[in-house]
């Protein structure tokens, strides 16, 4: 086992590759802790598969290494990286029985066949297959057959990372739930090292202690789940981040206020910007009706119950505005304002985060 | 999901039930009919039984011809069916590369058979061919029309030549199918590359691979025209084949009511023998 | 080249080198032949014509004794291949959607007719079609070969049917589309590749046999396959005409292959992989 370093990365599946478009992973820099429980997310496309990938070494970068601890492996084939991978599609030997696929990885290794049987036993309690151990792969339900590649990657004790790619996609509702629980239990008995991709911010958010949030090619935020959710760096991280996503405002800012939609908002702490596109973000539950004359001006246009809350969606200008509110909380009559937390205010230049005076200096 | 029982759908078969009645069962009855029966000419006909079934069923000629027959199937399959997984797992998987290797080896199956004969008549003779000229060149004894090895040489040779193909574009087909994942996933688990063949590529090529057998053990069996181009049967009769012997039998002597057993014998053993291949075959993909 | 770009190595090149090799010379050396005169032909063996001449291709263009040859086989084939398409559509269509009385037992004895031998049926055929007047016409080897190209073509276009999720069909109904107007309008575009493909097997099959059609025909309808053979052994060895034929009769595979390349792959899965 080992800390993982992707350092200065690129990858274009261009092999002549000419602007930055070209790049499927803009350049990037980053370590994955030993031992730690990550997920890796982002919308269809944003690369996070390629990165997974060259992680594990069925796709070599076109600029920069991957070392696992202070070895460098960028040229290393899969074979000899020790590293599990689930793909999203359950990939079992049809031909083999269960027992027969688990010992497959060790087999080939050359693993001493009592040793092969203990482990394989270990792996099949593990993942509650030993009821099923003679049986043929081929025929069994999907969730089974992924828990068999989750089972290939677990009986192995070398590996230095076990990767998930949307592992649980075939799976039905109620088995993915229970799965990711036994993730996360195998996760904490062994501390292998894993890495989950996925598209899907509950999945990510319930199985990581860290999630990297990317979007086009580039690792936009990497932290724990309640620093993604109230610091969000990027407005893409606060719009894919929490149900509905955060609210985001063309402004301007001057000094401690803000001025959105000929309103004057203020914010918690003086701001000096760079020129370029000013927004503020607020999170749905950091917003309040207003029946008065203070606060943006806002038009209601529904109002959705999911369970203890109540959505209200509606505009603040042409832009879309969402708020939270517990269910008991009543609606105000002609309410046209909404007031937003100072504290909770975010302010992005060109899409990023940016750290009020004090707290820079 | 099961299929809905819909005894109106007997409409839609009828068009080909009648068409292949008419192509098959009116000839088929008229074979039957001629198997049983004998004649002195001038269409006058009587009841002969089992009389040619038996016949046939003693002719040492008739043996000597489905011993050839059996021979030349099985060494074409031991043949045209490796070689056709090895072809298939060595093409270009996609790309301008892969459309060539299919077209050019699509080539030889849209040939007419008879010209495939020529192709190889000419290409083996000692005088004109490029093969035979080659090998009398390097000092090899080569002669197909004298010689009864050298014949059999080249109605395999030929026999690979025009099918092996066709073998190789089922496997492919069939690998095509095969998600990357799979091979990914072989990667992380060390698989050698002989795993790889044997726990995903041959399974996943089962499917298609039945169907090449058939095809090449049916189509092996009933072969006619190439050999009878090439060598008409000879030297002797050491390239008579079922079906040259069935119609030597049946329009060369014009012996109706030997070649009428003879066919229905021949048809019999043919759809014996596919059904052995396609239980054996499915009974090893279905154990539990 | 291509397979050294996907981290194979130069191995599988060298395959394919040789094997399309072995493919192609035999074919190079009919084409050789084909632009020689017989004097040269037999005279001495050359690697290519010494002196190309297309007086054999000549012969045959002119010749219509030849060049009917061409086009009542390509009648036939034609022939053939609309009529297996047209009455194996509804068959296959009955035999993926429904179950019904006898089902299976039709379909394995349609399968049957593909393993039946043309020799054994050669000298009925020949009597059933002189019988009914049919003998040395076209429609008579275009049913003959529907013996095998029926079955298969049945097989293969039930294969892609199955495919297509039944819901379309049920919604085509819901939406008050007629069965006729439902199959051409809808299915038919959604199965085209499955169409193609038995399609390119029908003429396949239909091209490269000659027992059938050779005994079926005597003048009027002799394919040009039959032409070679008894032109050969007439006129004794006027290679260079044969040899030209020969290349000829290749030039319509080779433009079929050309037109469905990008379909090969698929349709030799038969729809089933």
């Amino acid at each position: 086992m080992a800390r993982i370093t992707l350092d200065n990365l690129a990858h274009s599946y261009n092999r002549h590759p000419k602007d930055e478009s070209d790049f499927a992973l803009k350049p990037m820099t980053l370590t994955w802790r030993d031992g730690g429980a990550y997920a890796l997310l982002g919308s269809s496309g944003c690369g996070k598969t390629t990165l997974l990938n060259i992680i594990s070494g069925l796709v070599r970068p076109s600029r920069g290494r991957v070392l696992f601890g202070d070895r460098d492996v960028t040229d290393l084939p899969t074979a000899v990286r020790d590293i599990a991978q689930v793909f999203q599609f359950p990939v079992v030997y049809d031909t083999m029985t269960v027992r027969q696929n688990l010992a497959f990885p060790l087999k080939n290794r050359g693993v001493p066949a009592d040793e092969i049987a203990r482990r394989v036993e270990g792996v099949a309690r593990m993942i509650g297959m030993e009821e099923t151990l003679d049986r043929r792969a081929r025929g069994l339900t999907a969730d089974a057959k992924q828990k068999i590649s989750l089972g290939r990657g677990m009986v192995r004790h070398d590996v230095n990372a076990i990767l998930f790619d949307e592992p649980l996609t075939v799976i039905d509702p109620h088995m993915k739930w229970e799965l990711r629980t036994q993730l996360k239990a195998l996760h904490r008995e062994f501390g292998h090292t894993m890495i989950y991709v996925t598209h899907d911010q509950t999945e990510a958010l319930t199985f990581a202690d860290e999630v990297v949030v990317m979007s086009e090619g580039r690792v936009v935020q990497a932290g724990t789940p309640q620093s993604l959710f109230d610091k969000p760096e990027h407005t893409f991280v606060g719009y894919f981040i929490g149900s509905p996503g955060m609210n985001l405002l063309e402004a301007e800012v001057d000094g401690a206020t803000a001025r959105v939609a000929g309103a004057t908002v203020p914010l918690a702490a003086p701001y000096r910007l760079k020129p370029g596109r000013v927004q503020i973000g607020v999170r749905p539950d950091a917003a309040r009706l207003s029946g008065g004359t203070e606060g943006v001006p806002f038009r209601l246009e529904r109002v959705e119950d999911v369970g203890h809350h109540r959505i209200l969606r509606g505009r603040v200008g042409d832009q879309v505005f969402n708020l939270l509110q517990d269910e008991g909380v009543p609606i105000p009559e002609g309410a046209s304002r909404v007031t937003l937390d100072p504290a909770r205010i975010g302010v992005f230049v060109d899409d990023w985060r940016v750290e009020p005076l004090e707290r820079a200096a | 999901m099961e299929k809905p029982v819909n005894n109106r759908a007997w409409f839609l078969v009828l068009p080909v039930l009648v068409l292949v009645a008419f192509s098959a069962v009116i000839p088929l009855m008229t074979v039957v009919n001629y198997s049983v029966q004998d004649t002195f000419g001038n269409n006058e006909f009587f009841w002969n039984g089992i009389g040619w079934f038996k016949e046939v069923l003693e002719s040492d000629r008739v043996h000597a011809a489905l011993g050839r027959q059996l021979l030349f199937s099985a060494i074409i399959l031991a043949i045209e069916i490796p070689l056709g997984i090895f072809i298939a797992l060595n093409m270009p998987r996609r790309g301008f590369w892969a459309s060539l290797c299919l077209v050019l080896m699509a080539l030889p199956l849209l040939i007419p058979w008879n010209v495939v004969g020529t192709i190889w008549q000419v290409f083996g003779r000692v005088d004109i061919g490029l093969l035979g000229h080659t090998l009398a060149a390097i000092g090899i004894d080569y002669n197909y029309v004298n010689d009864p090895v050298d014949a059999w040489a080249t109605i395999i040779v030929m026999d690979v030549w025009h099918w092996t193909s066709l073998v190789a574009l089922l496997c492919y087909a069939g690998l095509q199918s095969i998600p990357d994942a799979y091979y990914q996933a072989a990667r992380i688990d060390q698989a050698s590359r002989w795993g790889v063949f044997r726990f995903i590529e041959l399974p996943k090529m089962s499917g298609v691979l039945l169907i090449a057998v058939l095809l090449r053990f049916m189509d092996s069996f009933m072969i006619y025209t190439e050999p009878f181009v090439v060598t008409g049967g000879g030297p002797g009769n050491a390239t008579t084949f079922l079906s040259i012997d069935l119609v030597k039998m049946a329009i060369g002597q014009f012996d109706l009511g030997p070649a009428a057993a003879f066919s229905l014998i021949y048809f019999l053993v043919i759809l014996l023998i596919s059904w052995v291949f396609y239980t054996v075959m499915t009974a090893q993909r279905e154990v539990p | 080249m291509a397979a050294a770009r996907d981290g194979r190595g130069w191995g599988p090149a060298i395959v394919m080198t040789i094997y399309l090799l072995f493919l192609l010379v035999p074919i190079y050396w009919l084409v050789n032949m084909s632009f020689k005169t017989n004097a040269e032909i037999t005279g001495a063996v050359s690697l290519w014509p010494m002196n190309p001449t297309l007086d054999n291709y000549r012969v045959i263009l002119t010749d219509p004794s030849w060049y009917m040859g061409y086009v009542n086989s390509l009648t036939y084939v034609v022939m053939n291949t609309v009529i297996s398409l047209a009455v194996a559509l509804p068959a296959a269509y009955a035999f993926s959607r429904y179950r019904f009385l006898g089902d299976r037992h039709l379909f394995f004895w349609l399968l049957t007719n593909r393993m039946a031998p043309p020799a054994v049926f050669a000298l009925p055929f020949f009597q059933l079609y002189s019988a009914v007047g049919l003998f040395d016409t076209h429609v008579a080897v275009a049913l003959a070969h529907c013996l095998f190209n029926v079955p298969l073509a049945v097989w293969i276009l039930e294969g892609f049917m199955s495919g297509v999720p039944r819901e379309i069909d049920e919604t085509a109904y819901v939406d008050g589309y007629s069965f006729p107007r439902f199959f051409v309008r809808i299915f038919m575009p959604l199965i085209a590749s499955g169409i193609g493909v038995a399609a390119f097997f029908c003429f396949m099959f239909s091209w490269v046999e000659l027992l059938l059609s050779r005994t079926l025909t005597s003048v009027n309808a002799k394919p040009i396959a039959a032409t070679m053979t008894r032109t050969v052994s007439a006129s004794g060895l006027d290679w260079g005409v044969l040899a030209a034929a020969g290349v000829l009769t290749i030039v319509p595979g080779a433009l079929v292959i050309w037109f469905v390349r990008n379909y090969i792959a698929k349709g030799f899965g038969l729809g089933r992989v």
